[in-house]
C-alpha cells in the first residue's frame, strides 16, 4: 500500500445541497430543485468561521430577497470542515466597546428577529462547534439538525461577558430555563447527545444523511421537542427569584461577583425580565455593551488573545512521533499519560515498577476526566507504554528526564541515555530548579539539549517552559514548541535562570506567606487576601499543593543562585519537611488535606500591606526577568504566570497589572516596603525602562 | 522440498496469571498487547515492517473477533498488517508459529509476528440451550398475548448458567473431560498418586528457582493494568514452598473419591499470552537480527480423545526419528504440563517396548527421558495453562533456555484435547 486507503478518500464531503462553487463575500448562496435555499457561511481567508458585522449584513441582503420571494424552506449551515461557527468576531470588540455597541448589537438582532419571522421553515445544521453568535444564529432558525460530534455552547462569560445577540432570551424559551441559564453561566459546551435531550437539536443525524433529514423537515415528518413544565412555571416572579438566589451562589462559587460582573449581570437580567421577551432583548443589548467597557472583559479578551499567540508560536513540525520519559514520578507521569493522550506513542522508564502502574492509573483518570470515549481511552493507553528495561531511548525521537532533582543522578541518567538515543533526537529535562547549564555539560549533545518545564497537573496547566541554556541550538527550540503545540499546550521560550521565570517570579511569593505566618498572621488571613485579589488559590494552599519538600529545594536553589534578597526560609518550612508533613501528598502541610482541598475562609484582616507584600514581589521578579532578557515580552511574562499559576486572569496578567495600577505607584510601594520590611523588597532597577 | 531456514529471533510474554474467580484483568487481545509492546519496542526495526500477524487463541470473546486483528492494530502495527487467528485448541500457540515457519519455508513471507493469548478468566457463563431459545421467542412475540404465552414458558433451571470453561475442557465425542483422560493414563500406565504429586511438586520448584536466578527476565514482560495500577511481574501460580505434605491433602478434582488427579497435580487455570518473531535468512540480514534458534521442523498427530494425554509419543518421536537423531540426539525437551499423570504417562510409553513397537513402529522402547533434560524450568502445573498460549510459550522458552545452557538440540511438545499432539524441533545458531 503506497498510502492509506482513508486518505485517497478523503474527509467526508459536507452536504451543500445546490451549492457548488464560491459566492461572493462570506455567503454562498443556491437554491435546489425543489425551491430550498442554501446558504453556506464561508469566511474569506480564515480556516474557521466568525460571526462579523460583514456576516451580519450579507445574511441581512439575502434577507431581503427571501422576503420578498418566499422560499419552500431555508437551509444555513457552514461550508467550513472545521465546524459551525466559534462565535462573534473579537478583534472587533475593542473598537465597538469605544463607541456604538448598542447600535451594532441592535442591527446584528434585527437581522436575527427577520430570519426568525421569515414565513417558511429555517432549518440550521451544524457539525463540530456552534459557539457563542453562531450558536445564536442556529437559535433564530426554526430547527436544528446537529451532525454527529456537533456541540453548542455560550463561551462569553469566561469573556466577562453574556450572549448578546438574542441569547440570553431565545435560549430559555427554546429549552429548560434554568439549563439554558447554566449553559450560558459556566461557558461550557453541550455536545451533541446532550444537545438533544435538552432539547437545543431537533435531528441528530450522520453527515451523510444530512439531505434526507433535511427533507424529512419539510415533508412535516419530524416531531419538535416540546418544551418542559418549568419553562412556565419561570414566568412567574417568584419562582425565577428562587431559582435566581441558587445560580448567585453557584456562580459566586465559580468567580467572584466582585471582580467576574458578568454572571450577576445575567442572573438579575433573567430574574427581571424572564416573562418578558421584549424587555429582555433591549436588557441584553444594554447590559453586553456596559460588560464590553468592563476592564475585567477587556482583560479577559486579552488573555484569549494571549493565548493565541502562543498557539501561534506553537505552530510547525515537531519530528516528534515517539517520546520516551524518563522516571515515572507525579510530573513524569502526568507528562507521559498527556503525551499519549494527545497522540504520540510514549514509553514510560522507571527503575520500580510501582510509578508506573500508579502513573497508568492516573492516565486512565486524566482519560476520563477529558470524556475520552472507552475505545479512545484504551488507544491513548495502549499508546502509554512502560518500559522499565528502557527500550524506547534508541526509537524516541524526543527524550524527557523527570527524574529526582539530583544533579549526580541526572548526569548518570544522560551518560546512559547518550549512548542509546538516537541520532537527531533531543534530550529535554523537566528540572524546576537546577541550573540548565551545569546540566548541559553532562548531555551528550548540548546543542539539543534543553528545558522543558511543566507544570502540574499538566493535564490542567497549560503551560510549559521551553527553557533554552547558551548552547541550546534555534532548531531545538522550535521543535520543543511545536511539540508543544502537538499536544497541545501553551510554550513560553525562556532563558536558563534561577526558577526560569514561573518559579522565580512564584517562589517569593510563596517564601513571604510563610514570612508572614512566622510574624503571626493566621494563614487563612494571608490565602484569603490572595483570593481576594484574584489568585485561584492562596500561597499557603498552593504550597502545600506543589509540595513543600519541593518548594524548599527550589526555595534553597534560588537562594544560592540569585544576586538578589529573597524571604528566609522559615523553620516552620524545614520542620515540615522534616516531619514528612510535605503537603497535599502527605495529607498533611500546613492545613490538613485528609478531607480534601482546604478552604480558608476567614472574616479576620489581616496587615494593611498584607497584599502587597505578597503580589508585589512577584511583580519585582517578572521585572527583573524582563530586563535581564529571562522571557521575550511582557505579553509572555503575562501569559506564563496566567496560564501556569492562574494569576487573576482578570486583571490581564502581573504586567499588565502593573501598568494599570501605575509603574510608579508601584516602585514607590515597593521602596516604602523595602524600607519597613527588608531589601527583599528593594524594586528592580527594570522598572524605570517601564516608566 | 524448499528448505529455506527458518529463523526464532525473540520472543517475550505477559506473566501467566491464575484465574482467582472472576474475569482477570485483561483479555486476550489485552495480554497480547501486553507482551508485544515491549517486544517490538526491544527490535532494531519498525513495528510495521512484519509480513503478516498470527495468533493462537482457542476462547475468543465477543468483544475481539479475529483478535490477531485487533492485537496487530492496537499495537500499532499499521492498517494494512494481515493477521488471522489459529485455533487447534491446546495447540494453538504452537500452530501459529508452524504456520509461520512454513509460510516463511517456503519463501511467501520473511517476517511474521506469532502468538498465543488465552483468559480463561473471561471464559463465558453460557446459556442452556432451551433458555436460548426461550429468549429468542420472547424478542419474536408481538403483542401482550403472545408476550404472555412466551413468558409461560420460562423455566428456573434457565438461570443456571453452564461454565463454559467447564465445556470447553470436556471432550464432546467421548464426553470425559479431560482430567478423567488423565486419570484413564495414571491407571494404563500404574502412575500412581506420589509419583504425580511428586513431579508437580518439583514443577513448582523448578519454576521458583528459573524466577529467582532471573532465567525469566528477557522473556517475561510486566503487566500493568491501568483500572487499578497494578503490577504483575511474575507467573503467580507458582508455590515455591510446595511440598509433598500439602499435595497429599487434595482431593481429587475430576473422579471423586478414589481417582487420583487433583488441582496440585493438574495445570493451572490461566491467562496469558505469548509471543515470538519468526524471520527467514534474508529478513535476519536485512535488519542484522541475532536468531535464538533454528526452526528445524514440525509434526503433528491424532489419537482417541480419551487418551490425548499421549499425543506427545504420537508426534514428537516420528519428527525427531525422520531428523536423523535419537534420544540421546535431543539435549532439551519442552513437553507440556497439562497434567502430571500424562506427562509420566508419556515417559512410561517411550520408555515401553511393546507400545513403541506396537504403535510407534519402533524396534524396541525409544527410551527413558531424562528428567534433568525435561521441562527444567517447570511448566505448567506450576506456570498454569492458558490454553490458546502454551504452545507458544514451550517454544520460546525451549529456545530460551537451549541457550543459556548451550544446548544443540531441542524439542517443545505438547497433548491437545481432542485427541491431537504438536511438536516443533529447535536447533541452536
Amino acid at each position: 500500500m503506497t498510502k492509506p486507503v482513508l486518505d485517497h478518500l478523503g474527509e467526508t464531503k459536507l452536504a451543500l445541497g445546490p451549492i457548488t462553487g464560491a459566492g461572493d463575500g462570506d455567503w454562498h448562496h443556491a437554491v435546489d430543485e425543489g425551491g430550498t435555499v442554501w446558504l453556506a457561511l464561508d469566511r474569506k481567508g480564515s480556516s474557521v468561521n466568525t460571526i462579523s458585522e460583514g456576516v451580519l449584513k450579507g445574511l441581512a441582503g439575502h434577507l431581503d430577497a427571501l422576503e420578498a420571494d418566499t422560499p419552500k424552506a431555508l437551509v444555513i449551515r457552514s461550508a467550513k470542515p472545521a465546524g459551525f461557527a466559534a462565535g462573534a468576531d473579537i478583534t472587533g470588540f475593542d473598537a465597538m466597546s469605544e463607541e456604538g455597541a448598542e447600535d451594532l448589537l441592535r442591527q446584528g438582532h434585527d437581522v436575527l428577529v427577520r430570519l426568525e419571522a421569515l414565513d417558511c421553515p429555517t432549518i440550521c445544521v451544524t457539525h463540530g462547534a456552534a459557539l457563542g453568535a453562531g450558536f445564536e444564529l442556529a437559535l433564530a432558525c426554526d430547527w436544528r439538525i446537529a451532525v454527529d460530534g456537533a456541540s453548542f455552547g455560550f463561551p462569553e462569560v469566561r469573556l466577562g461577558l453574556h450572549p448578546g445577540l438574542g441569547g440570553t432570551f431565545r435560549l430559555p424559551a427554546l429549552i429548560e430555563p434554568t439549563e439554558a441559564m447554566t449553559l450560558m453561566l459556566t461557558g461550557k459546551s453541550a455536545h451533541t447527545k446532550k444537545a438533544k435531550s435538552l432539547g437545543i437539536a431537533d435531528v441528530v443525524c450522520e453527515e451523510r444523511h444530512v439531505e434526507a433529514a433535511i427533507e424529512a423537515i419539510i415533508a412535516g415528518d419530524v416531531e419538535k421537542h416540546g418544551a418542559g413544565l418549568s419553562s412556565h412555571a419561570f414566568r412567574l416572579g417568584p419562582a425565577r427569584n428562587l431559582a435566581a438566589r441558587r445560580m448567585r451562589s453557584e456562580a459566586a462559587k465559580q468567580a467572584p461577583p466582585e471582580h467576574y460582573p458578568a454572571p450577576e449581570a445575567l442572573i438579575a437580567l433573567w430574574e427581571e425580565h424572564g416573562d418578558d421577551r421584549a424587555a429582555m432583548q433591549e436588557g441584553e443589548i444594554a447590559s453586553f455593551a456596559e460588560l464590553l467597557k468592563t476592564e475585567t472583559s477587556k482583560n479577559l479578551r486579552r488573555v484569549f488573545f494571549l493565548r493565541q499567540g502562543l498557539k501561534d508560536k506553537a505552530r510547525g513540525e515537531d519530528e516528534i512521533a515517539h517520546v520516551h520519559v524518563v522516571g515515572a514520578g507525579a510530573m513524569g507521569g502526568e507528562i507521559a499519560a498527556w503525551a499519549a493522550l494527545q497522540g504520540k506513542t510514549v514509553t514510560l522508564g522507571d527503575v520500580e515498577t510501582g510509578p508506573i502502574g500508579a502513573a497508568l492509573k492516573q492516565a486512565r483518570k486524566v482519560c476520563k476526566d477529558k470524556h475520552l470515549s472507552s475505545t479512545e481511552a484504551r488507544d491513548a493507553l495502549d499508546r502509554l507504554i512502560p518500559d522499565m528495561r528502557g527500550y524506547g531511548v534508541a526509537r524516541a525521537d524526543l527524550v524527557i528526564e523527570a527524574a529526582p532533582e539530583k544533579p549526580d543522578l541526572k548526569g548518570k541518567i544522560y551518560a546512559d541515555l547518550g549512548k542509546g538515543m538516537k541520532p537527531g533526537s533531543i534530550l529535554a529535562t523537566n528540572t524546576s530548579s537546577l541550573p540548565l547549564a551545569e546540566l548541559a555539560k553532562k548531555a551528550k549533545t548540548p546543542t539539543r539539549f534543553a528545558g522543558l518545564h511543566f507544570f502540574n497537573p499538566v493535564s490542567k496547566l497549560e503551560l510549559v517552559e521551553v527553557v533554552a541554556h547558551d548552547k541550546t541550538s534555534k532548531a531545538t527550540l522550535d521543535r520543543l514548541s511545536a511539540f508543544c503545540g502537538a499536544i497541545d499546550r501553551l510554550p513560553v521560550l525562556v532563558q536558563d535562570y534561577p526558577g526560569f521565570l514561573v518559579n522565580r517570579a512564584l517562589t517569593p511569593y510563596l517564601l513571604e506567606a510563610m514570612v508572614l505566618m512566622e510574624e503571626g498572621v493566621p494563614k487563612e488571613v494571608i490565602d484569603s487576601a490572595a483570593i481576594d485579589f484574584g489568585m485561584p488559590m492562596g500561597p499557603v494552599t498552593l504550597a502545600d499543593q506543589v509540595g513543600l519538600d519541593i518548594c524548599l529545594h527550589v526555595a534553597e536553589s534560588l537562594k544560592e543562585h540569585l544576586d538578589k534578597p529573597m524571604p528566609d526560609v522559615t523553620a516552620a518550612l524545614r520542620d515540615k519537611v522534616e516531619a514528612g508533613e510535605s503537603g497535599k501528598k502527605a495529607g498533611q502541610g500546613f492545613y490538613d488535606w485528609s478531607d480534601g482541598t482546604p478552604h480558608p475562609d476567614t472574616e479576620d484582616e489581616g496587615p494593611a500591606d498584607l497584599t502587597d507584600r505578597l503580589i508585589l514581589p512577584m511583580l519585582d521578579a517578572c521585572v527583573e526577568c524582563l530586563r535581564k532578557d529571562i522571557a521575550r515580552d511582557a505579553d509572555e511574562v503575562d501569559a506564563a504566570l496566567i496560564f501556569a499559576t492562574g494569576f487573576a486572569p482578570f486583571r490581564g496578567g502581573p504586567m499588565h497589572h502593573a501598568k494599570a495600577r501605575g509603574v510608579e505607584e508601584v516602585r514607590a510601594t515597593l521602596s516604602d516596603l523595602a524600607a519597613r520590611h527588608g531589601p527583599r523588597f528593594e524594586p528592580d532597577e527594570g522598572w524605570s525602562d517601564l516608566a | 522440498m524448499n528448505d529455506r531456514p527458518v529463523y526464532l529471533v525473540d520472543g517475550a510474554r505477559t506473566p501467566f496469571l491464575k484465574a482467582r474467580g472472576g474475569p482477570g484483568p485483561f483479555t486476550p487481545v489485552d495480554l497480547a498487547v501486553q507482551a508485544g509492546r515491549p517486544l517490538l519496542m526491544r527490535q532494531p526495526f519498525a513495528r510495521d515492517a512484519f509480513d503478516l500477524v498470527i495468533l493462537g487463541c482457542v476462547n475468543v470473546i465477543a468483544d475481539e473477533m479475529n483478535p490477531a486483528r485487533v492485537a496487530a492494530l492496537r499495537l500499532g502495527m499499521g492498517e494494512d498488517m494481515v493477521a488471522f487467528t489459529t485455533q487447534i485448541n491446546c495447540g494453538s500457540g504452537m500452530q501459529s508459529i508452524d504456520t509461520a515457519f512454513r509460510y516463511i519455508r517456503e519463501g511467501k513471507q520473511d517476517l511474521i509476528l506469532a502468538g498465543g493469548a488465552e483468559a480463561l478468566s473471561h471464559a463465558p457463563l453460557v446459556l442452556r440451550q432451551g433458555a436460548v431459545e426461550w429468549f429468542a421467542e420472547m424478542n419474536r412475540a408481538r403483542g401482550p398475548v403472545a408476550q404472555a404465552r412466551a413468558m409461560a414458558g420460562l423455566r428456573p433451571d434457565f438461570f443456571k448458567p453452564v461454565i463454559g470453561l467447564e465445556r470447553g475442557l470436556t471432550d464432546p465425542i467421548t464426553t470425559l473431560n479431560m482430567g478423567q483422560t488423565a486419570e484413564v493414563l495414571a491407571h494404563r500406565f500404574g502412575i500412581d498418586r506420589k509419583t504425580a504429586d511428586a513431579y508437580a511438586m518439583d514443577s513448582h520448584h523448578r519454576l521458583a528457582k528459573a524466577q529467582e536466578e532471573g532465567w525469566l527476565d528477557d522473556e517475561v514482560m510486566t503487566a500493568f493494568d491501568s483500572e487499578d495500577g497494578e503490577v504483575y511481574d511474575h507467573d503467580d501460580g507458582v508455590r515455591p514452598d510446595n511440598d509433598m505434605e500439602s499435595l497429599a491433602k487434595l482431593s481429587p478434582a475430576f473422579e471423586k473419591p478414589y481417582g487420583q488427579v487433583t488441582p496440585g497435580n493438574s495445570s493451572q487455570i490461566t491467562d496469558g499470552a505469548s509471543w515470538v518473531i519468526v524471520a527467514s535468512e534474508a529478513a535476519v540480514e536485512e535488519h542484522g537480527l541475532k536468531p535464538i534458534a533454528r526452526i528445524v521442523d514440525s509434526e503433528w498427530a491424532g489419537l482417541d480423545p480419551s487418551v490425548m494425554g499421549l499425543g506427545p509419543v504420537l508426534c514428537a518421536t516420528p519428527l525427531v526419528m525422520r531428523n536423523g537423531y535419537a534420544l540421546d540426539g535431543i539435549d532439551l525437551w519442552e513437553l507440556n504440563e497439562a497434567f502430571a499423570a500424562q506427562v509420566l504417562s508419556c515417559i512410561a510409553a517411550w520408555n515401553d517396548a511393546d507400545f513403541c513397537r506396537d504403535i510407534l513402529g519402533l524396534e524396541g522402547a525409544f527410551g527413558l527421558i531424562d528428567r534433568d533434560r525435561l521441562n527444567v524450568d517447570g511448566g505448567a502445573i506450576s506456570l498454569g495453562h492458558p490454553v490458546g498460549t502454551s504452545g507458544n510459550r514451550i517454544v520460546l522458552h525451549l529456545a530460551n533456555a537451549m541457550k543459556r545452557r548451550g544446548d544443540k538440540i531441542g524439542v517443545a511438545t505438547e497433548c491437545i484435547g481432542g485427541g491431537l499432539g504438536g511438536a516443533m524441533l529447535l536447533e541452536a545458531v
